[in-house]
C-alpha cells in the first residue's frame, strides 16, 4: 500500500534520502525526470512511512500519507 | 498510523538550491512552523543576497529581496509599521556577518522584535565559494587558496553568543540539519524564535550551520559528515539564550 | 503671513502633515535638524522614528516600510547621500514611493559645511546602478519648501517614483514666516505589504526586463510632459536669460530686476523641477535671443549641461551658453550681474 507518495519532477538525485531511509527503500529510476536527474522510487513493501525522507529532502518531493 | 507530512503550501514549487543543499530543509522548517503556529498567511520575509535570493523564485509570500546585507535595516523597518505581521530576516553567513555585519548586528542591539534565521555554510556560495568570516581556520575557499589565516583574516564569528552574551535580545540558538534528531531539534529552536516575535518579547535569531556540497566539493551525505566532523566544533549548537518564562 | 519657522523643522513638519508616519536617518550637518524635529514629533502623531546605525541602514529601513504602504521620508546631505545610492536604485526598481531631502553642501568627499549646488548632475541622472530617474525639487524659500514637500508625496504616490527635495545647506538653517499645510490623514497604501500577500510578486526569474523598460519610458515620458514646473519672466523679449534655481534662482531673480531698470533686456527661467527640466519654459524665449547664463553654486557649472541640451532642441542655431560657476554659497545681485557685464562685453568664453 502506497503511504508515501512523491513528486518524481522535483527530485535532484542528491541521495540524502537514500542514505538516510532507514529500511533502505528508497532508490534511483533508470528514468530521467524533466531536469535531467534519475528520481528516487519507494518499495511500498519495505517502507515503513517513518517520515525520515520527507525530514531529509530539501526539495519537496515527498508527502506522507497518514494521520495529521 | 504514520504522521502526515505534507510539504507547506507558501513553498511548494521547484526552488533553484542545489542538490542536497541545506536551504531546501530550512526555509521547510521555517513554513512547518508558521503553518503550526497558524501565521502562515500573516509573514512578511526579508530576503538576503546569495543563494538565499532563489527563495524569490518559488516562495508565494509578501517578500522584500533586499540590497546585500541590509535585511537586518529592511525588517526593522518593515516590523516597526507593521508590528502585528510575523517578520523574517532570512539571510546567509555573507549576508548577514560580512557586508551586512552593521545592519544584523544593529537589529539584534535594538532588540527589534523580529526573527533573523541565517543559514551559515562557511563560505560564500552564490559566488562560488569565496571565504566568509565564518570560514574555518585552514580552510581552502577560492580567496583563501592555502587555507584560511585566521591571525589575519579573523577568526571564526560566532553572532548567536554575541547576541546572547551582550546584547538584550529575547532568544538566540544555533542549530544545524545533519541527522533527522537535529533536523527537528532546530524546528524547535525555530518555533521558539518565531513564538518569541509573536509573543513581542524582542529580537529571537536562530543560526543554522547548513552543508553546501557544491563550493565545498564533495556530495550531500559526505557534506553532512563534514559538519558533523568539522564544523559544529567551532559552531556550538544549542540555545544560548533562553526565552524569559514571563 | 505664517510664523517665522527654521527652514529643516518646516520641512520636518510639512512632511508630518502630509501624512509620513515612518522616518529613518543618521545626523549629518546641514540635514540634522530634519531628523531630531521628527525624533520628538513623529511619537506625537503615532508614527515610527528610528535613528539608524548609517544612511545605508536608514535608507534601508524606509524601504522597509514604504513597502508595507507606508508614507516614509529620510534626509541627508554629503557622503550620506553617496551613502545611499543603492537604495535609490532600490526604491526606482520596486517602484516604492518614498521622499528624500538632500540639503545640499559643498565639496567632494566629506567636503566642507557650506551651502552648495553641487548635488545636481548625481540627482539629475541617480547616483545608483541602472537607469533610473527620480523626480527632484528645488525649492527658492522656506514656503516653498513645505509646499514642494506636499507636492512630493503627492507626486510620488502618483507616480511610484522616488521624488527628491534638492534644496541647500542655508536653506535649511535660516528661519523665514511661513503657512504650514493642514494635518494630512495618514493612510496605507492598498499595495502595501500586509502579511496576507494580497498583492501578488512576480518571481524574480519571471521578470522581463524588455517590458519593464518600456513601461519605465512610458512613465518617465509622462512625467516629463505633465510635471515641468519652474518660474519664468521677461523671456519675450530677452537678449540673454539666466537660468538658475534655488537660493541662487531667487538672488537670480532680484538681479534681472536691477538689469531691466538699468535697461537691459535679461529674463530668466527658474527651474522647480529640475528633472524633468522645465524645456517649456524655453518654448517662449525671444527666438533672437543671444545666450544663456546659468548662475549655479557649484565648480565645475552642472545645470550648464541641461540648458545647452534644452537650447539645441528648441533653437535652430547655436545660442551659446554661458557659466561661471560660483562655487559655493548663494551669489549675491551684484555678483550675478558682473556675470553678466562680463558676458556681454565678451570677457567670458561660453560653456557651449
Amino acid at each position: 500500500m502506497e503511504r508515501v507518495l512523491t513528486k518524481p519532477n522535483r527530485c535532484k538525485q542528491c541521495s540524502l534520502c537514500v542514505d538516510s531511509c532507514p529500511t533502505k527503500s528508497i532508490s534511483f529510476s533508470e528514468e530521467l525526470n524533466e531536469s535531467g536527474y534519475n528520481y528516487t522510487i519507494i518499495n511500498h513493501e519495505t517502507c515503513t512511512a517513518c517520515g525520515i525522507c520527507y525530514t531529509v529532502c530539501p526539495d519537496g518531493v515527498y508527502e506522507v500519507l497518514g494521520d495529521k | 498510523m504514520a504522521k502526515s507530512r505534507k510539504f507547506p503550501e507558501s513553498i511548494d514549487r521547484p526552488m533553484g538550491f542545489c542538490p542536497g543543499c541545506g536551504h531546501g530543509v530550512v526555509i521547510r522548517l521555517i513554513a512547518e512552523c508558521l503553518e503550526e503556529l497558524g501565521q502562515d498567511k500573516n509573514v512578511i520575509y526579508g530576503i538576503g543576497v546569495g543563494c538565499s535570493s532563489l527563495l524569490g523564485g518559488g516562495l508565494e509570500t509578501d517578500r522584500r529581496h533586499c540590497s546585500h546585507g541590509r535585511a537586518g535595516a529592511v525588517c526593522t523597518g518593515m516590523k516597526r509599521v507593521n508590528p502585528d505581521n510575523i517578520v523574517i530576516s532570512y539571510q546567509g553567513d555573507g549576508d548577514a556577518y560580512s557586508i551586512g555585519l552593521a545592519e544584523t548586528t544593529a537589529a539584534a542591539y535594538r532588540n527589534e522584535n523580529f526573527t533573523t534565521f541565517i543559514v551559515n555554510n562557511v563560505n560564500y556560495g552564490m559566488t562560488g565559494g569565496q571565504m566568509s568570516n565564518t570560514t574555518l581556520p585552514g580552510q581552502v575557499t577560492t580567496t583563501s587558496p592555502r587555507g584560511r589565516n585566521c591571525d589575519v583574516t579573523g577568526y571564526p564569528l560566532k553572532f548567536p553568543e554575541l547576541v546572547a552574551n551582550q546584547f538584550n535580545a529575547a532568544y538566540a540558538a544555533r542549530g544545524c540539519i545533519t541527522t533527522p534528531a537535529q533536523i527537528n531539534k532546530t524546528k524547535k529552536y525555530i518555533k521558539n524564535a518565531l513564538e518569541a516575535q509573536m509573543n513581542k518579547e524582542g529580537y529571537s535569531v536562530v543560526e543554522i550551520l547548513s552543508t553546501c556540497p557544491t563550493n565545498w566539493g564533495m556530495s550531500a551525505t559526505e557534506s553532512k559528515v563534514k559538519l558533523e566532523k568539522d564544523i559544529i566544533q567551532y559552531f556550538p549548537l544549542g540555545e544560548f539564550k533562553m526565552r524569559e518564562v514571563k | 503671513m505664517g510664523d517665522m519657522i527654521k527652514g529643516n523643522e518646516a520641512i520636518a513638519e510639512a512632511a508630518i502633515r502630509a501624512g509620513a508616519r515612518f522616518y529613518a536617518g543618521y545626523p549629518i550637518t546641514p540635514s540634522t535638524e530634519i531628523m531630531e524635529y521628527v525624533a520628538y514629533r513623529m511619537e506625537q502623531v503615532g508614527g515610527a522614528f528610528v535613528q539608524a546605525e548609517s544612511e545605508i541602514a536608514g535608507v534601508n529601513m524606509v524601504i522597509g516600510a514604504a513597502s508595507c504602504g507606508v508614507r516614509s521620508f529620510t534626509a541627508s546631505s554629503g557622503p550620506g547621500m553617496s551613502l545611499k545610492q543603492e537604495g535609490m536604485t532600490t526604491m526606482a526598481d520596486e517602484n516604492l514611493p518614498v521622499v528624500v531631502i538632500n540639503m545640499v553642501r559643498y565639496g567632494n568627499g566629506i567636503g566642507t559645511l557650506l551651502t552648495a549646488q553641487c548635488d545636481y548632475l548625481r540627482e539629475t541622472r541617480g547616483g545608483g546602478n541602472g537607469d533610473y530617474r527620480c523626480i527632484v525639487l528645488c525649492p527658492d524659500s522656506i514656503q516653498e519648501a513645505v509646499d514642494l514637500v506636499t507636492l512630493a508625496f503627492d507626486l510620488a504616490e502618483k507616480y511610484r517614483m522616488v521624488c527628491l527635495i534638492m534644496s541647500e545647506g542655508a536653506l535649511g538653517q535660516m528661519m523665514e514666516p511661513c503657512e504650514l499645510p493642514p494635518m494630512q490623514e495618514a493612510k496605507k497604501y492598498s499595495w502595501g505589504f500586509d502579511g496576507k500577500y494580497t498583492n501578488k510578486l512576480i518571481g524574480i526569474f519571471d521578470r522581463d526586463s524588455m517590458k519593464e523598460a518600456e513601461e519605465l519610458n512610458d512613465r518617465y515620458n509622462r512625467v516629463k510632459e505633465n510635471e515641468q514646473r519652474w518660474e519664468d519672466n521677461y523671456l519675450e523679449d530677452a537678449d540673454y536669460v539666466f537660468v538658475s534655481f534655488g537660493l541662487p534662482g531667487r538672488s537670480t531673480i532680484g538681479a534681472v530686476e536691477q538689469l531691466r531698470k538699468e535697461g537691459h533686456k535679461v529674463g530668466f527661467i527658474r527651474p522647480i523641477t529640475v528633472w524633468p527640466f522645465p524645456e517649456k519654459a524655453f518654448e517662449k524665449i525671444n527666438p533672437n535671443v543671444k545666450g544663456f547664463i546659468t548662475i549655479e553654486a557649484n565648480a565645475t557649472g552642472q545645470m550648464v549641461d541641461d540648458v545647452a541640451l534644452t537650447a539645441k532642441k528648441k533653437f535652430e542655431r547655436n545660442v551659446p551658453v554661458f557659466c561661471n560657476p560660483h562655487v559655493y554659497g548663494v551669489p549675491a545681485m551684484k555678483t550675478i550681474k558682473e556675470d553678466y557685464y562680463k558676458v556681454t562685453a565678451g570677457e567670458m568664453k561660453e560653456v557651449y
